[in-house]
């Protein structure tokens, strides 16, 4: 029988080469912008303006025309081709009564506004740092509910805790491997996460505990089946059985997720690529983290009983 | 053949049909408003008055384009709101915004302090953020003999050209001459009495009478809620403001048993008959319940608003912006389900034909679910959706994959089918449940911060979950189990169609 679990010391090995890169990526972005990855305006507040120009202008007529209304240095990116005329500013927090002065302004200086193929998006920075605050608990709620789900789901089978313990462990890998994809995406290409970054951030822990949970399911059962192995053998024996189903699973999410990808709106794009990081990050950490975890802590466990 | 499958197909077969002819983009009739008895009165009235479909498609502001707010109180932190003050506010920009003649617009209170506004699909996102924040108008209007019900939309001079002194600061010889043809005009609106569907017709309607406006709100003090020291009863006192106390006294003094009504933004709020002259001090007698007799003398107190409101987060969207969203979602949707399609089939062959089935009848039974509800489909909520197809095919995968196990350990087929269902119900029940405690989760930090968003994925991948598990175990169970019974030879000769 093939043995997976055997080769654990390299997939834990695999998986730190993957998190350190994003973990400097965090640190570096921490001391530059003060968080691990680019917050947008729904943490930190401020205005987010999406503006279709009908004829092509540049990003210092845009600049000037922000500074001219007393919204100093914006900053102002291009989105897509030159030819779509489309530009994304963000500056502090706008009131209305900013905002429709600067629309004028812009009309005035630079040329009409397409305001039907345009957007506005302003949070106060009061609501931006409730925003944060919410999102932390939603993540930690979260990983608490599921950890009690575990071991409850787990509980006539011995040492459910350890089952809780390593499906987490498996969640907290994912999580850093999506944080950190994010946090180099922020420095080299500058996305900015929104609270649906915190949507896909719920749905990879979800999926992650989903597939730890078959596989866990899965040496439930073998277990009282089979009492003379030894539990790394359950274990391995177990992966393998669930291996189709995991592959089969994964495949179809990458399929869809890739469609939309290549073929869906540019509003949705880094959402969809972090939810396809982390969900290949999940099926990866329930197989070769959470489940060898076990073993470990199975073998540490019976070492010390014996010594 | 086991017992009740034949019962499940039939029932399979029914459902599957209604929900094709909800999905359909056929205007639907309109009984089927009595049906949906779990959505609100409004909605279904709305929908009869406007001749909308019951079941259509809702879009989302970054589906359509438009405008959400989020108001809040602004005062200090510490300062509490009086009660009912919020609900006030609320009700009164509802009825500014029921105005815009929007097919579903959204004003709600969300945690004590604030306001949640989204108008989808307004097309001047800036004038509609105008009336939301404007300070509505409080006029008194002779009503002359008769009691127009609180509710009644209606004319008034001021501010329409006929009185443009503006009646408040005028003397009483301009409302006089306005005086004449309002009041025998009043006669047409008794008699359509009750008739709230009169609320939505524009104030320029011709069938409105035009009502003379005595004097606005600036003439009130104040207002409060007294309780009658004879009587018990609850009343609201007011005062007027001493330089208007000559003008009122004299006004009320000779319209002693007539009506003068009280009305907000052109709709009358309260319409209470005149007993005698009022110089300062005045009280509204009425069978008032402690919380009408609050917002009746809030409402007289502030004009409109009972607190003032600053806006916090304002989300505009551009309307081709959606639809080009909207676009290019469907079409990336359509290639992946194809995709995932075309895997089960290749890979799993003859149950995967029937795990085809049964997702495209997942697919039917969740749009109609979505119009049904109705859910409102936002771009993350299509994106939940698409990802809880892929949740759904991984029933069957577990399912077929222990089918293929049991084949290979020399059960029978029949054996198999059972047992493929029976050991993996455990995985299918855990992880999905894991899923809808994540989605819970989302839905509460979405409800709680106007993040809209997050709470339309929430709901989609919820309800995924949830018609899923049907879909996948008892439907493709269903066809599995009438499929072993019409080919079974068939398919016992050829294994490789099991993918064994």
């Amino acid at each position: 029988m093939f043995n997976i679990v055997e080769k654990r010391g390299w997939y834990f090995l695999f998986s730190a080469l993957v998190i350190i890169p994003g973990l400097i990526a965090m640190a570096y972005s921490t001391a530059q912008f003060g968080s691990p990855v680019r917050l947008d305006v729904d943490f930190t507040g401020g205005s987010l303006f999406v503006l279709k120009f009908q004829e092509i202008t540049s990003e210092d007529a845009i600049r000037a025309v922000f500074e001219s209304q007393g919204l100093l240095d914006p900053s102002i990116t291009r989105l897509g081709a030159p030819e779509e005329r489309t530009w994304q500013v963000r500056t502090d927090f706008v009131t209305q009564e900013q905002s429709e002065a600067l629309f004028d302004a812009l009309e005035q200086q630079i040329g009409p506004v397409d305001r039907d193929a345009s957007s506005v998006d302003s949070v106060s920075p009061a609501i931006g740092s409730e925003v944060t605050q919410a999102a932390t608990i939603a993540v930690v709620a979260g990983a608490v509910v599921i950890l009690a789900f575990i071991v409850f789901a787990f509980r006539r089978v011995p040492h459910a805790f350890r089952y809780g313990t390593c499906a987490i462990a498996a969640m907290v890998h994912d999580i850093l491997v999506a944080m950190g994809f994010m946090s180099i995406m922020g420095l080299l290409r500058a996305w900015e996460v929104d609270a649906l970054f915190l949507t896909a951030m719920l749905t990879v822990i979800g999926f992650s505990v989903q597939d730890t949970i078959v596989v866990f399911d899965r040496i439930r059962e073998n277990i009282p089946k089979r009492r003379g192995e030894p539990f790394e053998t359950i274990v391995n024996r177990s992966l393998l059985e669930t291996l189709h189903r995991s592959l089969a699973t994964q495949l179809n999410a990458i399929f869809v997720m890739v469609a939309i990808l290549l073929f869906g709106g540019a509003s949705i794009k880094q959402f969809i690529a972090v939810l396809l990081v982390g969900l290949i990050s999940g099926t990866y950490s329930s197989i070769f983290n959470a489940v060898p975890l076990l073993v470990v802590w199975e073998k540490w466990s019976q070492r010390y009983a014996l010594a | 053949m086991r017992d009740r499958t034949p019962y499940w197909f039939l029932f399979i077969i029914v459902l599957t049909a209604l929900a094709l002819w909800i999905d359909l983009p056929v205007q639907h009739p309109q009984w089927l408003n009595d049906l949906l008895l779990w959505q609100p009165q409004e909605a279904r009235d709305n929908n009869r008055r406007l001749g909308l479909d019951p079941v259509r498609t809702h879009l989302g502001l970054d589906l359509q384009g438009g405008l959400q707010v989020l108001l809040e109180a602004d005062l200090p932190p510490d300062q509490t709101l009086s009660e009912g003050a919020m609900e006030t506010a609320r009700q009164i920009i509802e009825r500014r915004v029921n105005g815009l003649g929007l097919a579903e617009p959204l004003v709600q209170l969300q945690g004590e302090r604030r306001i949640i506004v989204e108008l989808p699909g307004v097309a001047n996102p800036d004038e509609a953020l105008a009336l939301i924040r404007e300070t509505g108008l409080l006029e008194f209007v002779n009503a002359g003999p008769s009691y127009i019900p609180p509710g009644t939309r209606v004319r008034t001079t001021y501010g329409t050209g006929e009185a443009d002194t503006g009646p408040a600061e005028g003397a009483g010889t301009t409302t006089e001459v306005q005086a004449t043809p309002t009041l025998t005009a009043t006669t047409p609106i008794t008699g359509s009495e009750g008739l709230t569907a009169t609320e939505t017709i524009t104030p320029t309607e011709p069938a409105l009478p035009l009502l003379e406006t005595v004097m606005t709100g600036a003439a009130l003090q104040d207002a409060q809620v007294v309780r009658n020291p004879r009587t018990g009863e609850i009343e609201v006192a007011f005062q007027i403001r001493p330089e208007k106390a000559a003008f009122f006294e004299e006004f009320t003094g000779s319209h002693i048993n007539q009506y003068l009504c009280i009305v907000l933004d052109k709709v009358v709020i309260s319409c209470p008959v005149i007993r005698n002259a009022i110089r300062e001090n005045g009280v509204i007698q009425g069978q008032f319940t402690l919380a009408e007799a609050r917002n009746l003398a809030l409402q007289l107190r502030y004009g409109a608003l009972p607190v003032p409101l600053r806006i916090e987060t304002v989300r505009s969207i551009g309307a081709t912006l959606g639809e080009d969203s909207i676009r290019k979602s469907i079409r990336a949707g359509i290639i992946g389900v194809l995709v995932v399609l075309s895997f089960m089939l290749i890979y799993y062959r003859f149950p995967g034909f029937l795990a085809d089935l049964a997702l495209i009848i997942y697919a039917l039974l969740n749009l109609a679910v979505f119009k049904l509800l109705p859910v409102t489909m936002t771009l993350p909520g299509i994106t939940g959706f698409l990802l809880s197809t892929g949740m759904a095919v991984d029933a069957n995968i577990l399912i077929f994959e222990r089918m293929k196990e049991e084949l290979r350990w020399g059960r029978s087929l029949r054996m198999a089918i059972e047992a493929g269902f029976d050991r993996a119900w455990t995985s299918i029940r855990d992880s999905n449940l894991s899923t809808i405690i994540i989605s819970v989760i989302l839905y509460w930090f979405g409800t709680n911060f106007g993040a809209s968003a997050v709470k339309g994925f929430a709901i989609t991948l919820i309800l995924g979950v949830l018609i899923s598990m049907f879909t996948a175990v008892i439907v493709t169970r269903t066809f599995l189990r009438l499929a072993f019974h019409w080919v079974q030879s068939w398919l016992e000769e050829h294994p490789w169609l099991l993918g064994v």
